[in-house]
């Protein structure tokens, strides 16, 4: 199995691809140092203990007060911007999973059914699709951001704002995964295996799961890498914007907020260095997107 | 089996309409009518037990509609359909009838999930009747299955992708017979594939019907196939069967005008240099159909009557044609 994966088209064109493989290192390292942050990290930004405001606002190891303690230097509060960057990767990173995982149930699920089911079913859903997508993002997740703080009492809020921001993001992204999906099922509804499949008298919802399903993942998942850089960056505009996660729980969007306060009083790297790390991030997954798409795309090998 | 009829499959004036009309907006503000497709027009036919029913015709005479209602794929616009003497939808809302049936598509591209593997998609039926119950039983009776075809029990390791056309035929053959039934649709089964190819699968059909005592309802568009299948013998036209009877007598004795322009065009090695009708005009639209005789535009012998009266089905000897001239004695030329 594992022999045949790696001799396949599909392991071929990754290897030949620099940028594939470039993007795959820089994304996994991303992923290891975020996931791996409690182990990895210097210092522990949550650990209040260990933080001292005699270390605050150092310059990072280059320059001519830096420390090798803090290699990236330290913020405000002196809080270590290295470990800070790595703790914040990991909230970026997995509210983007998150939001992008309810985005992808959501909208396979409204896809399959519209185009399997086509009439009325199919016209109210995509109606509802369209709504949705004439709507930015951003506003939508602001939308329901502010809701979500109306509604619910502060503390609880700011223990759940993980969740509402993987539903403000998730449900503004769910309409692209509902059309292609739907695209797919038009098709792949027409084909004979269906139709024996239905002669059989099998169920409509077990023909969509393991019928219709697997044929229509591929270009989903090419569109879901991308979308997940593009959920990463939502969740830093939020976070940036301040309607998103507390300085108490910094992700890079966050971080980079902290740091705009001292940009003009000359302490860049606070919040150059998550700009930056979120930059690279975001890129290296749009690059693998991008790759993928071709990859995958029989036409263009 | 517990219920066994002579008759398998009947079907008693079955019409079948296609809605084609325009989107509901778009109707209205053109002040335009919904419109239908007559698909299949006043079809009747019973396919004893053990025989081949095969049906030919022109692409968009309505075949491959039939089969599908046959199955019970489409429900008819009017008209009966009965399987083992019960309704058809009645017979299909029971598994252990519904097993009985079963069907062999045109596309062996298109008929095999490209992402299941071959011996997944054998047991299908088997796992969906629920058959068998274990692994190893249903891994037994699959490979049975694809030796029966033709094929390796190895086989079912492997995805679709990896055979060619013929073999995945015999694949889909492999699915059709897991369910154990008695009772084959089989929409064109050998045109997507080559001449050679061809005689093999329409051999390994007919050996299987012996063996197994299976019934066809066999569609194709090529005589030479159907003559090869079929014991009793159809012949559509737009939507309509102009002409039945035992296959034979059909080819030997051809009575519809429309049956003689086909077999006419047969290529034939003692015809060489004899100059030959060609099938001249078009199949008009099912959509609009020509009033009367739907075959008058084409038909060297329409008259007047032809042009407004549709014609009948009336026996002439052991077969049933629908011509106004054939009864009229006008078509003995």
């Amino acid at each position: 199995m594992l022999a045949r994966f790696l001799d396949s088209d599909f392991v071929y064109s990754f290897r030949r691809s620099p940028v594939a493989v470039v993007s795959t290192l820089v994304v996994l390292a991303c992923v290891v140092g975020a996931v791996g942050a409690p182990w990895l990290a210097p210092h522990n930004p949550f650990d209040l203990a260990s933080l001292s405001l005699m270390d605050s606002l150092q310059p990072p190891v280059f320059m001519a007060d830096g420390t090798a303690a803090h290699l990236l230097g330290t913020d405000d509060q002196g809080r270590d911007v290295l470990s800070a960057i790595m703790y914040g990767t990991q909230i970026s990173l997995m509210i983007g999973f998150l939001a992008i995982i309810f985005a992808l149930v959501v909208g396979i699920t409204v896809g399959l059914v519209a185009g399997y089911m086509g009439g009325a079913v199919d016209a109210l859903l995509m109606r509802v699709t369209d709504v949705q997508l004439t709507f930015p993002s951003i506003l939508i997740a602001l939308l329901v951001d502010g809701v979500a703080r109306a509604v619910l009492p502060r503390d609880f809020h700011d223990r759940m704002q993980i969740y509402v921001l993987v539903f403000a993001i998730g449900i503004a992204r769910w309409p692209q995964f509902a059309r292609t999906v739907r695209g797919s099922t038009l098709v792949e509804r027409g084909r004979e295996y269906v139709m024996a499949a239905k002669v059989i008298g099998l169920s409509s919802p077990r023909i969509m799961a393991s019928h219709i399903l697997p044929n229509v993942l591929g270009p989903v998942l090419v569109i879901a890498t991308l979308n997940l850089g593009l959920a990463i960056l939502d969740e830093a505009t939020l976070s940036f914007l301040g309607v998103g996660l507390p300085p108490t729980q910094p992700s890079l969007g966050t971080l980079i907020r902290i740091g705009n306060d001292f940009l003009f009083s000359g302490e860049w790297w606070v919040t150059i260095f998550p700009g930056v790390m979120l930059a690279v991030m975001v890129l290296s997954i749009n690059l693998l997107g991008d790759w993928l798409r071709d990859a995958l795309n029989p036409r263009l090998r | 089996m517990s219920e066994t009829s002579a008759v398998v499959l009947e079907a008693t004036g079955v019409t079948r309409l296609f809605d084609v009309s325009r989107p509901w907006l778009q109707r209205v503000l053109v002040g335009e009518k919904r419109r239908h497709l007559r698909a299949v027009d006043d079809v009747s036919f019973a396919i004893p037990r053990g025989t081949t029913l095969a049906l030919v015709g022109e692409s968009g005479c309505g075949k491959s509609t039939v089969a599908r209602l046959a199955v019970g794929l489409y429900g008819p616009s009017s008209g009966d359909i009965r399987f083992e003497g019960q309704a058809l939808s009645a017979a299909r809302s029971q598994a252990a009838l519904r097993r009985r049936m079963n069907m062999i598509f045109q596309d062996p591209y298109a008929s095999l999930n490209p992402r299941w593997r071959v011996r997944d998609i054998v047991a299908e039926p088997i796992r969906a009747f629920r058959l068998l119950s274990s692994a190893a039983e249903i891994d037994a009776r699959v490979g049975e299955l694809l030796t029966q075809v033709g094929l390796a029990a190895a086989d079912g390791e492997k995805y679709p992708h990896e055979f060619s056309g013929g073999q995945r035929q015999r694949i889909s053959i492999a699915r059709a017979l897991s369910s154990e039934p008695d009772f084959l649709v089989c929409d064109e089964p050998t045109s997507a594939l080559d001449v050679s190819v061809q005689a093999q699968i329409l051999n390994l059909m007919k050996e299987l019907q012996q063996r197994l005592g299976l019934t066809y309802l066999f569609i194709s568009h090529n005589l030479a196939v159907v003559r090869h299948m079929a014991d009793r013998l159809g012949v559509m036209y737009l939507g309509r069967i102009v002409e039945m009877g035992p296959g034979e007598e059909v080819f030997r004795n051809p009575r519809h005008p429309y049956t003689r322009m086909l077999l006419e065009a047969i290529p034939d090695l003692d015809m060489v240099g004899v100059a030959r009708t060609p099938v001249g005009g078009e199949v008009p639209s099912p959509i609009n159909p020509p009033p009367g005789c739907p075959f008058h535009p084409r038909c060297k012998l329409a008259n007047d009557r032809c042009r407004v009266e549709k014609p009948a089905h009336v026996r002439v000897g052991e077969v049933e044609v629908a011509c106004h001239a054939v009864q009229e004695g006008r078509a003995e030329a």
